[in-house]
């Protein structure tokens, strides 16, 4: 079933002078286990936009259905709702509160009011899925590396075993080690719970990598939607925007515009290879010194 | 919600006032305060309107912004005024079991009133005409003598000026921290005050680990820019008296001179 | 002796048991040596807890060898009485733009620096002036800081550092919490330093695409250099750098896989221009297309 929003519009600062449009009209379906790539420069409502999808902002028009449910008729149980679509903020870390791993996990089943038992099982079942095993249970979240803090932040929400899980970019300020690994286990998420992504990220190299629809936001309203392929194929429109596409887009329009017969909407470095490597009539992969190795490093 | 809160109620205008040193305006707004306690009677209190209109006209700031002011005061006024018309013993002019209001303590709660209501829009004038910039460096330099009997003015002034610039990062981020908590189920609106007591402890701890990170990072980015205290610091913007300043304290004094003459001039009757 | 020298430098973090017996030690920094150039740009890659920021700490003053030296412009920074030479001569940018302006008015806080080394007021308003204009900044200079971008925060902290007229500047991952706009203004802004005012430039960070124009990249990995060279030599050993978990730029990592596979492309390919360049021509040989000048590429990069 899953989210969908209809004509969503937020306006900052209303009735004053400086009243803002945070979202324009925006309509937006998302499917049960989606990976969904939400773009958008700093500014153009991408935040505000998730922060609606869990109630903790409200719309001034429009409505918002989870589940064929609207989330704003009266006695709609909001609190459920926050268990149901998870909501990873940026900095994720600097919500840690407790003396140690394990108890701060175990915050958000507590909220839910269930057994002490299903919440330490929960507690334990996400810090697995974010790959940290029990010697970081009695550890203070305080004295663990950015990556692992980040990591026990989002198993927090992961606890309270929610069906779409949103997050705001996750990666932002960690090392390309710290981040492939969040990324890792994110898509692990999707792919071995069937959980729905919601990702917010600056990377359009990591959007070409994991994400099967994007939907990237300007000035408040929705511009495109559709796969990554398609989007990045108006990277002319995305730099006007202020954002850009993968390297390997520009890289593929240019050797077509120069008369090589390449398709224009290859992202990822893989494939510009493979393709480059067919035109030269080679068979396709990883090569070492010349040689096709079987297995890619 | 939370960052509508503004701190430093500066109201940017151009006039006399706003251009004034900010020494100035200090030292004017002890004058008013100390006058408005010395004022005996109803002279005094003439002076006083009269002078306060007066400023309020230089400084340009729309006279509604200087009563916003007074909401925050309002429960102070109402205690304040209440214990003076009903504790001030003298002629009795009305009585309801133990309740009793004289005459002595009406004229004690409307002169209670006036005084607090003068306060606090004198001192609003003050804070609507300087940026806190100003304030801070006015507080330095002003109440530098103090420095001989080991008042630390320099870091006072210092801490105020960073409080000033983080005040406005820290409420952003309770704001974040909170909304975070709530996506965790965190609930900070119900319960009875033990419970909500209990509850902002998921939204303090992050907010003091974050603002000590920030007074650790701070101190050494500020020890990085050879900060070592006061000692030997030049000031880009040095304050320094004008014209305008001397005419200020010029009718200071005269103001001044005025409340207290009024001691001898003939009581009129209230 | 360049402007900043390092012999045998090692630094431990002492980390102390709760009952303040047992301690732990760790090596940040691991028998580092080096000798930087004045009037360059270096760069030190690394991920997190390879030691870079604690070696840029170094440079500062801010921490103090366990063993070994190091020297600014000739001076010890382990003798307490050049501290304020030292922090005067090597200005320093930290990762978290917010916390480090201290004013409350981007111009005020341009002149905390000056104000703080005892610089006279006509002096400070010039050098105030002057920082702002290098940096881009100059009609912000009323403006809360507030009110300004990550970038633009960033660029107030370089000014800041800037209005010391220090002879070298170290930025300890500048861009880390920036968005990728903010990220571009930043490094433009340093680029444009090192080359105009001749600055000598230690960047810290873990974005390789950031050190491209950089005179010299060292690597560091577990508080040792494990790569020192230029840009095109480092880029050149993609395998190596992925092995010290370090992001190569898509443009690089393309063409060493093509060239792994046996396309003629020269190694440390840094620009998409550079991999036109060489690749076009070579597939319209391949594929006898006729051979008009890759041309159209370059116009399409410019």
């Amino acid at each position: 079933m899953g989210i969908k929003v209809v004509n969503l519009t937020h306006i900052y600062g209303k009735g004053t002078a400086f009243q803002q449009y945070a979202l324009k009209n925006v309509n937006l379906e998302i499917e049960d286990g989606q990976f969904i790539g939400l773009i958008g420069h700093t500014g153009s409502g991408k935040s505000t936009l998730i922060q609606h999808l869990n109630g903790l902002l409200k719309a001034d028009s429009g409505e918002i259905y989870y589940n064929g449910e609207n989330i704003y008729q009266d006695g709609y149980d909001m609190k459920a709702l926050r268990g149901k679509v998870g909501l990873v903020f940026q900095y994720p870390e600097h919500q840690l509160f407790e003396v140690d791993v394990f108890t701060d996990v175990c915050f958000g089943p507590k909220n839910q009011k269930l057994p002490q038992e299903e919440v330490e099982e929960r507690a334990r079942e996400a810090l697995t899925m974010v790959g940290l095993d029990e010697s970081y249970y009695k550890q203070s979240p305080f004295e663990l590396s950015g990556g692992e803090k980040r990591r026990v932040a989002i198993a927090g929400v992961l606890a309270m075993k929610p069906e779409v899980l949103i997050l705001d970019e996750p990666t932002a300020g960690l090392d390309p080690k710290g981040r492939d690994e969040i990324l890792d286990q994110i898509a692990k998420l999707h792919e071995q719970k069937k959980m729905t992504i919601i990702l917010v990220s600056h990377s359009m190299e990591d959007m070409a990598k994991y994400a099967d629809r994007i939907v990237v936001m300007n000035h408040g309203e929705k511009v495109f939607d559709d796969t990554p392929r398609k989007v990045f194929h108006h990277y002319k429109e995305l730099e006007k925007m202020g954002l850009a596409a993968p390297q390997i887009t520009y890289i593929v329009h240019a050797l077509k515009d120069a008369g090589i017969p390449i398709a224009d909407d290859l992202i990822t470095v893989q494939e510009a290879r493979d393709a480059i490597l067919k035109l030269l009539g080679k068979e396709p992969g990883t090569y070492k010194d010349g040689k096709r190795l079987e297995k890619p490093c | 919600m939370l960052r509508e809160i503004t701190i430093g109620q500066y109201y940017p205008v151009d006039s006399v006032l706003h251009r004034m040193d900010p020494r100035t305006k200090l030292f004017g707004t002890m004058i008013f305060i100390i006058s408005l306690f010395a004022a005996e009677n109803l002279w005094a209190y003439i002076l006083a309107t009269v002078f306060l209109a007066a400023v309020i006209r230089l400084s340009r700031v729309p006279f509604s912004f200087m009563v916003r002011g007074l909401k925050a005061v309002f429960i102070l006024l109402l205690i304040s005024v209440s214990f003076n018309l009903f504790l001030t013993s003298g002629e009795t002019v009305w009585q309801m079991g133990f309740l009793k209001i004289t005459k002595e303590g009406i004229r004690m709660a409307v002169f209670m009133a006036i005084r607090l209501i003068y306060l606090v829009i004198g001192s609003s004038v003050m804070t609507l005409t300087t940026t806190p910039n100003e304030l801070t460096d006015g507080l330095e330099k002003g109440l530098g003598f103090l420095k001989i009997v080991k008042v630390p003015v320099h870091e006072i002034a210092m801490m105020m000026s960073i409080a000033l610039r983080f005040i406005p990062i820290l409420v952003e981020e309770t704001d974040k921290i909170m909304k975070a908590q709530m996506a965790r189920g965190a609930d900070f609106e119900s319960g009875n005050l033990i419970q909500r007591a209990k509850s902002m402890v998921p939204l303090l701890v992050p907010l003091f680990i974050s603002a000590f990170r920030r007074a650790t990072d701070l101190a050494m980015a500020m020890e990085a820019r050879c900060y070592r205290g006061g000692e030997g610091r030049t000031k880009m913007k040095p304050l320094k008296y004008k014209a305008r300043d001397r005419w200020g304290y010029a009718a200071l004094f005269i103001y001044l001179a005025a409340v207290v003459g009024t001691r001898w001039l003939p009581w009129i009757p209230f | 002796m360049g402007i900043i020298k390092a012999a045998r430098l090692i630094f431990d973090y002492v980390k102390h048991d709760e009952d303040d017996k047992g301690e732990e030690v760790n090596r940040a920094i691991d028998n580092v040596s080096l000798d930087i150039k004045e009037g360059d740009f270096v760069a030190i890659l690394g991920h997190n807890g390879s030691g870079k920021s604690t070696f840029a700490k170094h440079v500062n003053g801010i921490l103090m060898p366990t063993e070994g030296t190091v020297w600014i412009s000739g001076m010890d920074t382990s003798d307490e009485s050049h501290i304020w030479d030292i922090r005067k001569t090597a200005g320093m940018v930290f990762q978290n733009p917010d916390n480090q302006i201290i004013g409350n008015i981007v111009e005020e806080d341009v002149g905390f620096g000056p104000e703080n080394m005892g610089v006279p007021t006509d002096e400070i308003w010039r050098r105030v002036d002057e920082s702002l204009e290098a940096v881009g900044m100059t009609a912000y200079r009323l403006k809360s800081p507030n009110k300004l971008s990550g970038g633009q925060k960033q660029r107030v902290a370089i000014a800041g550092v800037m209005a010391m007229k220090p002879r070298c500047i170290i930025l300890d991952e500048p861009t880390a919490m920036l968005d990728p706009n903010g990220r571009k203004e930043v490094i433009r802004t340093i680029r444009e330093l090192n080359r105009k005012e001749k600055i000598t430039v230690l960047l810290i960070t873990h974005y390789m695409e950031e050190v491209v124009h950089a005179d010299r990249v060292i690597v560091m990995d577990n508080g040792r250099i494990v790569m020192d060279g230029t840009p095109r030599e480092i880029f050149s050993r993609v395998r190596e750098l992925k092995q010290y978990r370090l992001d190569v730029p898509q443009v690089t990592e393309l063409a060493d896989e093509l060239a792994e596979a046996g396309v003629p492309l020269s190694r440390g390919i840094l620009s998409r221009k550079e991999l036109l360049e060489q690749l076009v021509p070579y597939l319209k040989e391949q594929l006898g297309l006729d051979d008009k000048p890759a041309e159209a590429a370059e116009n399409k990069e410019a």
